[in-house]
């Protein structure tokens, strides 16, 4: 069978490649409805990862967040146009102490793979879940909010029980996402966002206190913390977490940066403080996600105010013209993908 | 009700000095034809997928269905007939004979030889024939188009941004398509290279559907080494 992948062979250079696919024991075929662009294929699109990545990495079809419809079930057990999220993160061995995205051998679409930039994904029936009761746009959101739930999970596991003041450091897609759902999953807890934009707080009004990192009472202190900065302001950021928070507290790290992070180990020793790595979400994640948006329907009405536009991509020009908006939007750019 | 009818009429004159229709030629790991069903055959928007192919080819073409498709189900087999639009016609009558004819039934009639259509362009087809009754694919020109009359002087060049390539799929009510066609009389039918001129000489509306540069139509032996060349296994 005939696909068309549009992939990204170097920096703002899209080709339509025709690829022919074989259809794998336990695959199904999705149509993709639609993708939303992050942070991470920003910067391949842009030309922003090392010289050396881009050379490994591309020619590949970039997103990793995605929602579609089935077309073709080989076994029919999913009825064409069930919607269903697709699953990044694709292990290749079975661990039951470690989860499947931190496992070796896992690979992850559009991290040296073709993500989902497709005009067909062929995907293992075990990499989607089909939702229901959630309008697209916002579903496209799942794959965000799973790598939220597994942080969370982690955060749960390790840090101790006194849970009343949680930071969390980022103003963007990932602190918006990662601190609605601590505050709905800890409602007696104090949720405290702190950013960079006044403006951007603003939409943060779910949060009991937002603070500019400039602008922080002295007094101020945190249980714990999330830091959902990333790149090179994620060492200030973390930096700040540590003179903030609490003895024992946990700091759980969810932004990526390109380059090593120099941070005060000193004082991580002397308050006792745990450092949580995470990073990308499994299966049980996604699950957790939507177990979420169907117990707190109105998050739903949170997560459509950072969609800040909406492209129709029917060709390649469109999904240039997604990626030049997504450079001056403050939030999400989701793509309806009819191409 | 929705029919794909799949053209495979070509006897492979234009493919050099081999005899094998061009249709059965592989492209990757399959014969072109199979690419071109298997995306009719996924859509899951058709009642039934007719393949026409020439009389004596049927054989051949059935065993490859069955190797390809053993489930097969809703691919029907039907014989050519002398020319593009006979052969369409023979799959209309097929339909009308098996299945009933309704007003509002739709064929997407599509060139075996062009393997690499997409969803989209399927998509469109029958939306678009939904509301407008006939439709065309078609790209821009890229090349200036050149009219000679006596075939040796130029008589005209057209205004390129008026001009457009003819791909497939071409798709319409079947009712009125069959109404038409049987209007015309014997000089009309044998003037006619395209099914939508059949529109145009009755003038009746012929909806355009956006193609994609990359469906090309295989016919020559340079272009099925060029679509083997574009053709990429997936190694990632």
């Amino acid at each position: 069978m005939i696909n068309q992948s549009y992939r990204l062979f170097s920096p703002k250079q899209i080709r339509t490649d025709l690829i022919e696919e074989k259809l794998k024991e336990n695959e199904v075929i999705i149509r993709p409805t639609y993708l939303s662009i992050c942070a991470a294929d920003q910067r391949y699109y842009t030309g922003n990862r090392s010289k050396e990545a881009l050379k490994n990495k591309l020619p590949m079809a970039l997103i990793h967040e995605a929602v579609g419809e089935i077309i073709y079930d080989p076994k029919g057990e999913y009825k064409p146009k069930t919607k269903v999220v697709l699953i990044p993160n694709t292990p290749t061995t079975k661990d039951d102490i470690i989860k499947e995205n931190y496992r070796q051998g896992s690979y992850f679409k559009s991290s040296g793979y073709d993500g989902f930039m497709q005009n067909l994904v062929y995907i293992n029936r075990n990499r989607i879940i089909p939702y229901k009761n959630i309008q697209d746009k916002i579903a496209v959101l799942l794959e965000l909010m799973s790598v939220a739930m597994n942080a969370l999970e982690h955060f749960n596991h390790y840090s101790h029980l006194r849970k009343q003041t949680i930071g969390v450091w980022g103003n963007g897609n990932l602190g918006f996402v990662t601190s609605l759902i601590l505050k709905k999953t800890f409602p007696n807890a104090t949720i405290i966002v702190f950013g960079t934009t006044e403006e951007k707080l603003r939409y943060f009004g779910f949060a009991d206190q937002t603070y500019t990192i400039s602008d922080i009472p002295e007094n101020l202190t945190v249980d714990h913390a999330f830091e959902c900065v990333g790149g090179p302001n994620a060492e200030s950021a973390i930096n700040q977490i540590i003179d903030y928070i609490n003895p024992e507290g946990s700091i759980a790290l969810l932004g990526v940066s390109e380059n090593k992070i120099p941070i005060n180990t000193r004082i991580i020793l002397e308050k006792g403080l745990t450092v949580l790595g995470n990073s990308r979400s499994g299966y049980e994640d996604f699950e957790a996600a939507i177990n979420f948006l169907n117990n707190y329907p109105e998050a739903k009405d949170y997560l459509n105010n950072i969609i800040s536009s909406e492209i129709v991509v029917k060709s390649v020009n469109d999904i240039h013209k997604a990626f030049k908006e997504d450079q001056n939007n403050e939030f999400k750019t989701i793509m309806k993908w009819e191409i | 009700m929705i029919y794909a009818e799949i053209l495979a009429g070509g006897s492979g004159t234009r493919m050099g000095n081999t005899d094998l229709p061009k249709q059965f030629m592989m492209l990757g790991s399959k014969p072109i034809i199979i690419h071109t069903i298997e995306q009719f055959f996924i859509s899951g928007k058709f009642d039934k997928i007719l393949v026409c192919c020439p009389s004596k080819w049927l054989t051949y073409a059935n065993d490859l269905i069955e190797k390809y498709f053993p489930q097969k189900s809703n691919i029907i087999l039907v014989a050519g007939g002398s020319d593009r639009n006979e052969t369409i016609m023979n799959g209309c009558k097929y339909i009308e004979k098996n299945f009933g004819l309704k007003d509002d039934d739709i064929i997407v009639t599509h060139d075996a030889v062009r393997p690499f259509i997409t969803q989209k362009i399927i998509e469109n087809n029958i939306e678009t024939c939904k509301k407008f009754g006939a439709t065309d694919t078609v790209i821009s020109a890229i090349d200036t188009i050149v009219e000679s009359k006596n075939n040796d002087t130029i008589s005209n060049i057209p205004k390129r941004d008026t001009m457009y390539q003819g791909q497939t799929p071409q798709s319409f009510k079947i009712k009125e398509l069959m109404t038409l066609y049987n209007e015309l009389n014997k000089e009309e039918k044998q003037v006619l290279t395209d099914a939508c001129k059949i529109y145009i000489l009755k003038n009746k509306t012929v909806k355009l559907v956006p193609g994609e540069v990359f469906n090309i139509k295989i016919t020559t032996m340079h272009d099925l080494k060029i679509a083997n060349a574009i053709l990429m296994e997936r190694t990632k």
